[in-house]
Order: structure tokens, then C-alpha cells, then sequence
């Protein structure tokens, strides 16, 4: 992933530069894509000033600059959390949710279980299915996941369908990676025959029936 | 007033008595969303609104109607085709703003008894379609109105809507391009959607995605999940495109072709 985190490259601080001094929407994208390939950490702070610009297409970037650096970006997305603007805040949740990292489990169950904003529930939905669960002491493990599936159980019951959506394809991504399948696969069935039988979004029932035939 | 404006705690009741009085025209104007909002189909509630739609006491500085505004908008969503006559008459009122609610609305509604008003107001053609001097719009909604004919499958406006492809008002060309696509099902006024999607100006991204979701173009799902715009609306869109080519709800579990499949892991990776 990372080779070398402590030199940057020689052009690191021209490809800093490129982004504070692009002058369109479209070169602010182009510079962001280009400086989420030299995957630097010394970049993670211009990305994550990035994902409050209101530019989505630089956002994607960004985060796809995150999320190529992995682990190592997560401290500096934790800890600037709350400074986020409404827009930055749910990029910056959707990064750690691809990340995967176990440190940022708490935030991506408190967001999951009643964030205002619904596209940061449904990034952290979906990010509680695809955690990194080989990071965790695995003596956590069990009691993180079920933790992980209460919530998902709340989630799937959103009142917006895309929330409802992410917690299905959250629930099918954990259930990829139960340490205790005995315990907890019954209860995730349960919940995607529910959507599958009762969604009124014929999207969602659909994706439910897609997560079911996976777990048989 | 502060107080009243928190409607979320309105009995029915309450809400229509917000709308009849007249002392307070914020809270009527609150109070037409609301019954548009939660859906009330209540036949006390659907007269009131239709009778909002000739207010003449809640007047904008410019001279608009906003009250008449906003209870077309609820009626659009209130499923009462009862009302389509009086929302006929507003696609003549002097508001602009007006006509444009009561053109969706219209749409939303689904009734063919409104199609030759809707043609009128594409007469004169291109030529017509210009800018009202200082204001920021057109003389006519021409983006609702032709959206509105594509959705109600006005065959019959074909001809009619044809010219606008070419206006200079790329919102009006786009609502062209997916009413055609609509009445012919000719992918060539799709694929000027897709076009538009890999376009400079984000506002005209957004509303090529939303268009592509809502006429359930199945081709673009890959361009909609690349282009530059927020996943929110990708997301919409493409859930629009799936609910094209799935049965409707009540008809049991809906069946999964490799298409479908294909586009709701489009999805997932967007969530």
C-alpha cells in the first residue's frame, strides 16, 4: 500500500500547490486525482480540506486518496470529525467506512444509529458490513459484531429506502465475516425476509433478495 | 408564529383550519406544503387546496401568487384527479412560477385530459421560447410543460416538443431529449442525456442524471455510477433505472437478471 511514509517525493509540494491553486472545477478534480496517486500521507490534510469544498467530483477523488492510504488515514479523519461541514462530514464518514479500520467503529455505529444527515447513515451503514475484522484483538471481535448487527437491525428500518439499502448491503458484509455464524446469521436472515417480504421500494426488496442468495 | 411553524405536530384538522384563515399567509402557505408533505388525500383537505389555486390575497413583491404556488404542488401529490380542471386554468395564470407547479403537477397526476392545454404552450415554437426581460425565466415553463407531455406519453405532441431539442436553454434541450426518448423510445434522445452527463457544468450534470433515472434508462447505469456529480443523486438515479425494469411491488419477490444485478453493485459502491 504505502512504502514510504516519512519522505515524500520530490513533487509532493507541487502537487499540494496544483490543488490550492486550481482555478476551475474540473482542474481541481484533475489535480486531486493526481495527488491521491502519489499516495502520500503528507497529502491527507489537503484531501480532507477537499471533501468541504462542494465539489463532488474533487470529493471522489479525495476520498479515493484516503482510501488508498488506508489505516494511516484514519487519526487525522477521526479527529477532524467534528469540524466537518454537513457535505464534508459524509464524505469523511464514507471514507472510513471503505477504510474499514476497527478504530472507527464507534463513530460508524453512532452515525449508522441516527445521524441527521441520511447519506451519512447509509455510508456508515454500508462501511459496518466491509470492516477490516483481522485488525481487531479478536477477543472483541464477537461482541463488536453483535454490537455491528443491532445497529444494522435499526438502520434497516430507516425511514429513507437508501438508508435501508446500505444496511442490507452492510448485513450481507457482515455476514461474510461472523466469527459466531450460530448467533447471528438466524437474526440476519430474519431481518432481509422482512425487507425482502414487506420493503415498499421494489429497489430495496430486490437487493434483499440478491443479499439472500448469497448467504444460502 | 415561530410556535405554529413547527407542523410536524398539526392534526389534520388543524392544518386544513391553517389553510382556510387568512389572517396569517405564512402559515397558509406552510400549511399547503404540509398537507402536500404527509400525503393527505382528505377530501376537506383536496377542496381547500383546489380553492388556494385562485387565492388572491397572498401576493410576492413581484406581483406572484405564492400560496397558489405551493398548493399546486401539494395537489400534484395527492393522487385526486378531481382537481386537474382548476390546475388547467393555472397553467394560464400571470405567475410563472404558477404555471410551472401546476405543469408538474399535472404530470404527477397522470391525467390525458390536460394534454392539448399543455401543447398550447409549446405554440409558436422556438421562436417563442424567449427570455421574459429582467426576470430569470422564460416566457413560458417550457422544461415542465415538455417534461409533463413526455410523462403523460402525449404521442400526439411529438412534433411539438421536436424543436425544443435545439433550444439555447440546455435544461429546456434536456427536458426535450427525455421527452422524446419517452414518446419514441428512440435511444438517440437518451445517448444526448448520457452526453450531457460527461459535460463541464455540474447543475446540467445533475439534471441529465435525474433524467436519465426517471425515464429508467437501463444503457446509462455506468455513466450515471462515473459521473461527476454527489452519489446521493447517482443513487437515486440509478435506483430510478432499476425500478424501470423491475415488476411492481405487490407482485411477488422481484426477479434478478445479471442486468439488474449489475446495476445494483453499481449501487453498492456508491452507498
Amino acid at each position: 500500500m504505502v512504502t514510504d511514509t516519512v519522505t515524500p517525493p520530490a513533487n509532493l509540494a507541487a502537487l499540494i500547490q496544483a490543488v490550492d491553486a486550481a482555478e476551475s472545477a474540473i482542474a481541481l478534480v484533475q489535480a486531486v486525482r493526481a495527488l491521491a496517486q502519489a499516495q502520500h500521507e503528507a497529502a491527507v490534510p489537503t484531501f480532507i480540506q477537499v471533501l468541504g469544498f462542494n465539489n463532488p467530483g474533487a470529493a471522489v477523488a479525495a476520498v479515493d486518496g484516503l482510501v488508498a492510504l488506508g489505516p494511516a488515514a484514519v487519526p487525522a479523519l477521526l479527529a477532524q470529525l467534528d469540524g466537518y461541514n454537513y457535505g464534508a462530514r459524509a464524505w469523511a464518514i464514507r471514507a472510513l467506512a471503505l477504510i474499514g479500520d476497527p478504530r472507527a467503529l464507534g463513530i460508524l455505529l453512532d452515525t449508522a444509529r441516527g445521524d441527521f444527515a441520511l447519506s451519512a447513515r447509509r455510508a456508515a451503514a454500508r462501511g459496518l458490513g466491509t470492516l477490516r475484522w483481522e485488525a481487531m484483538a479478536p477477543a472483541e471481535v464477537p461482541a463488536a459484531q453483535a454490537e455491528v448487527l443491532s445497529v444494522l437491525t435499526i438502520a434497516i428500518a430507516d425511514s429513507e429506502w437508501v438508508v435501508r439499502y446500505a444496511a442490507i448491503v452492510g448485513l450481507a458484509g457482515l455476514a461474510t465475516a461472523l466469527v459466531d455464524e450460530a448467533a447471528l446469521l438466524p437474526t440476519i436472515r430474519d431481518c432481509l425476509m422482512e425487507r425482502l417480504r414487506r420493503d415498499p421500494e421494489v429497489t430495496v426488496r430486490a437487493r434483499a433478495q440478491l443479499a439472500l442468495a448469497h448467504l444460502a | 408564529m415561530a410556535e405554529s411553524i413547527t407542523g410536524e405536530s398539526w392534526t389534520l384538522e388543524q392544518a386544513i383550519a391553517n389553510l382556510q384563515q387568512t389572517a396569517d399567509p405564512s402559515l397558509r402557505y406552510y400549511a399547503a406544503w404540509w398537507l402536500g408533505r404527509f400525503r393527505v388525500e382528505d377530501a376537506v383537505a383536496i377542496a381547500a387546496l383546489e380553492s388556494a389555486l385562485s387565492d388572491t390575497t397572498d401576493r410576492s413583491p413581484d406581483g406572484g401568487y405564492p400560496l397558489r404556488r405551493n398548493a399546486a404542488r401539494a395537489l400534484g401529490k395527492l393522487g385526486n384527479r378531481q382537481v386537474v380542471p382548476a390546475l388547467i386554468q393555472c397553467l394560464d395564470c400571470e405567475d410563472y412560477y404558477v404555471r410551472e407547479a401546476a405543469a408538474q403537477a399535472l404530470a404527477e397526476l397522470g391525467d390525458d385530459r390536460c394534454i392539448p392545454a399543455l401543447r398550447a404552450k409549446l405554440g409558436g415554437g422556438l421562436a417563442a421560447a424567449i427570455a421574459v426581460p429582467g426576470k430569470p425565466h422564460l416566457v413560458e415553463p417550457y422544461a415542465a410543460v415538455i417534461e409533463a407531455l413526455g410523462m403523460l406519453g402525449a404521442q400526439a405532441a411529438i412534433a411539438d416538443v421536436q424543436p425544443f431539442l435545439d433550444h439555447e436553454v440546455p435544461t429546456v434541450s434536456n427536458a426535450a431529449a427525455r421527452a422524446l426518448y419517452q414518446l419514441t423510445a428512440d435511444e438517440v434522445y437518451a445517448e444526448r442525456l448520457v452526453a450531457t452527463l460527461q459535460g463541464p457544468n455540474l447543475q446540467l450534470r445533475r439534471s441529465a442524471l435525474m433524467d436519465l433515472g426517471a425515464i429508467g434508462y437501463l444503457p446509462a447505469a455506468e455513466a450515471i455510477a462515473t459521473a461527476l456529480t454527489e452519489n446521493s443523486l447517482k443513487l437515486i438515479a440509478l435506483k430510478g433505472v432499476l425500478d424501470a425494469h423491475l415488476p411492481p411491488t405487490d407482485s411477488g419477490p422481484p426477479p434478478l437478471t445479471e442486468r439488474t444485478i449489475d446495476v445494483m453493485l453499481l449501487m453498492d459502491s456508491l452507498l
